[in-house]
């Protein structure tokens, strides 16, 4: 299935199956995916568990690989890379929000953000302007100094979201980042996704269970069974 | 760039109770290294300061120690009068003829007996000791029954304080003095005239003869001269030369067992190491798909690991130094088995020994790292995140 967009896609993904191996039973879990993402989109992928939403998320990140087919992100055919040019290309073009933030919490909310531009060439003078900046789009410019425990769930999840737009990069993978929010936290964490898009042009790609969440998405993805189906 | 080093640091101190559980472990093995090689250092530096570079201590050929030694009358006159011998300000060649003997006295504590030097002495032995100096009584008149006694004597053995009578060679002995030789092996002698002793002993030769170079560039072609005139059986050596040979066989000793020791409980250190941070990386599987994640590199993961190992190695070091470096307000006597005779000295940390200890502690941290931090760097990045 191909769906066509408005604008140049940002993510292509040709005739994409992933499926794992339990013993010596071998479970699909995507077979035969194709679509793109456009630039500056907004897309929420929803399924039932097991529908192979976060395995497409993964590919799509680079943190795993496809069993066939072809992913295509900003021009760089990342099916193609090796590891460590696939960690490369992470650290420049992916950035990451998890639903338990996956902050380490023995550094400070500026450490936690600097920590993707550790891999870049950035002097430390430069690196404070861009966590300062990354920091400030997510209004915790006063909280830099401390520690993930001792900030609020929804707290933690801005910073997750510094983090994750600190290097500038290509495209966000959200995996369900209002899943460990209560309802006002929640919100607060997709209107400033919301805002990112709209103000920043960046392209979030979600998953989530979560019908609210997928409302704010312009996109809506189904995952059933590993075939993708558009609302 | 890689994970910044406080993420080791900042984890240490995180879980402090497991750090100076396993750090102590670890401290525990390089006190007792450190602590075998300050006593092998100990007894190397006291035999060793004992002797000076100037001087020459001329035995018999074949002999280890002065104990062992005899140099016959004639022989030591044929020696007086060699041109390498320093002379005095008074004219004399500063030269000491000299008889080693050992006598068994009882210590004060327990009252076990021990073996003691007593060594005859010349009028010139004291001007080759310079480190000597009496700090109590006077010196003993030569051609009497006097002695003195080393400090470490006079304040260990019976009968060997000033004012005491020693009984030894059936005649009863005078302490007139108390002499202090720093931390040399003469603190632990009793010095009385030669004539006297080789009466009282009835010895017919000498033990040694100790005398000055006039240059001490001469000692080579003094050594060669002697060693090979056929009127002589002697040989010759630097005294700092003679007493190091008479400490490597103690000191070797000390330190191989103290290798065996640390070799045995090390292994219990680095099994201890190894779990600790087994569970460190257990407990930090999400934190490591994380880190995968946002691009950092499985070396990187590695060197994070093994950083901390090396952390926590360190601070077992440091421990086990410091507890260490206390056993230097402690001396101790044991037998000098060169020369069976009572010796007492001091634990020395010395540089040398503070690095080697600090290595072997972050060579314990590593080895106790690897496999752990092998382990962090091998995980798969989808698997790591999924143990959130």
């Amino acid at each position: 299935m191909e769906l066509e967009s408005s604008h140049p896609p940002i993510v292509s993904i040709r005739n994409l199956s992933k499926s794992y191996r339990r013993g010596n039973q071998v479970i699909p879990v995507l077979s035969g995916i194709s679509f793109d993402i456009a630039r500056g989109e907004f897309l929420a992928l929803m399924g039932p568990s097991g529908s192979g939403k976060s395995t497409l998320l993964n590919l799509i990140a680079g943190i795993d690989s496809a069993d066939q087919g072809t992913i295509e992100i900003g021009g760089v055919e990342i099916s193609r890379l090796s590891e460590n040019e696939l960690a490369h290309w992470r650290a420049l073009s992916v950035g990451f929000i998890f639903q338990f933030y996956n902050l380490i919490p023995v550094l400070t909310a500026f450490e936690n953000v600097e920590l993707p531009l550790l891999l870049t060439p950035l002097k430390r003078a430069e690196r404070r302007e861009h966590v300062v900046a990354a920091l400030s789009v997510v209004g915790l410019s006063d909280r830099m100094d401390h520690y993930p425990g001792q900030l609020s769930g929804g707290q933690q999840q801005r910073v997750a979201i510094a983090r994750a737009i600190v290097t500038d990069p290509d495209i966000l993978v959200a995996d369900e980042p209002t899943g460990d929010l209560d309802r006002a936290s929640a919100e607060e964490i997709l209107l400033l996704m919301d805002r990112l898009v709209h103000s920043s042009n960046k392209t979030i790609i979600m998953v989530t269970h979560d019908p609210r969440a997928a409302e704010k998405a312009h996109l809506i993805r189904h995952l059933e069974k590993g075939e993708l189906s558009e609302t | 760039m890689g994970i910044p080093y406080s993420y080791s640091f900042r984890n240490l101190w995180t879980r402090r109770l497991t750090t100076v559980l396993t750090a102590s472990g670890m401290g525990l093995v390089v006190f007792v290294f450190a602590a075998t090689l300050m006593l092998a250092e100990g007894l190397q530096k006291t035999l060793v300061e004992t002797g000076s570079r100037d001087n020459v201590v001329v035995i018999r050929k074949a002999a280890n120690s002065e104990v062992q030694s005899a140099v016959e009358r004639d022989q030591s006159a044929l020696l007086t009068t060699d041109p390498a011998v320093a002379v005095g300000s008074d004219g004399k060649p500063l030269l000491a003829k000299e008889l080693v003997v050992l006598i068994n006295l009882k210590k004060r504590a327990g009252n076990k007996p021990a073996n003691v030097v007593i060594r005859g002495i010349g009028e010139e032995s004291l001007a080759l000791r310079p480190s000597v100096k009496l700090v109590e009584g006077r010196l003993p008149r030569p051609g009497s029954s006097e002695v003195m006694s080393g400090k470490s004597i006079a304040r260990r053995f019976q009968g060997c304080g000033l004012g005491e009578t020693i009984r030894f060679a059936m005649r009863d002995w005078r302490v007139v003095g108390v002499f202090d030789a720093g931390s040399t092996g003469f603190s632990s002698e009793i010095w009385g005239d030669v004539d006297q002793m080789m009466q009282a002993f009835r010895r017919p030769v000498y033990s040694s003869l100790i005398f000055r170079l006039r240059d001490t560039n001469e000692f080579d072609s003094y050594k060669a001269r002697v060693e090979g005139d056929p009127r002589l059986t002697v040989e010759a050596k630097r005294e700092t030369r003679y007493y190091l040979d008479q400490s490597e066989a103690m000191a070797t000793f000390l330190r191989i067992l103290g290798m065996v020791l640390t070799v045995v409980f090390s292994i219990g250190a680095v099994i201890g190491a190894t779990i600790t941070m087994y569970a460190a990386v257990a407990n930090r599987v999400t934190e490591i798909g994380t880190l995968r994640a946002l691009g950092f590199q499985r070396k990187s993961i590695l060197g994070a690991f093994i950083l901390e190992s090396l952390l926590l190695g360190l601070c077992g070091g440091i421990l086990g130094v410091v507890a260490a470096s206390f056993m230097q307000l402690i001396t101790i006597s044991t037998m000098n088995w060169q020369s069976f005779s009572e010796l007492a000295f001091s634990f020395t940390l010395t540089f040398g020994i503070l690095w080697k200890s600090l290595l072997f502690s972050m060579v314990m941290g590593f080895i106790g790292g690897v496999l752990p931090a092998f382990r962090a760097a091998r995980m798969n990045i989808v698997e790591a995140l999924r143990a959130t």
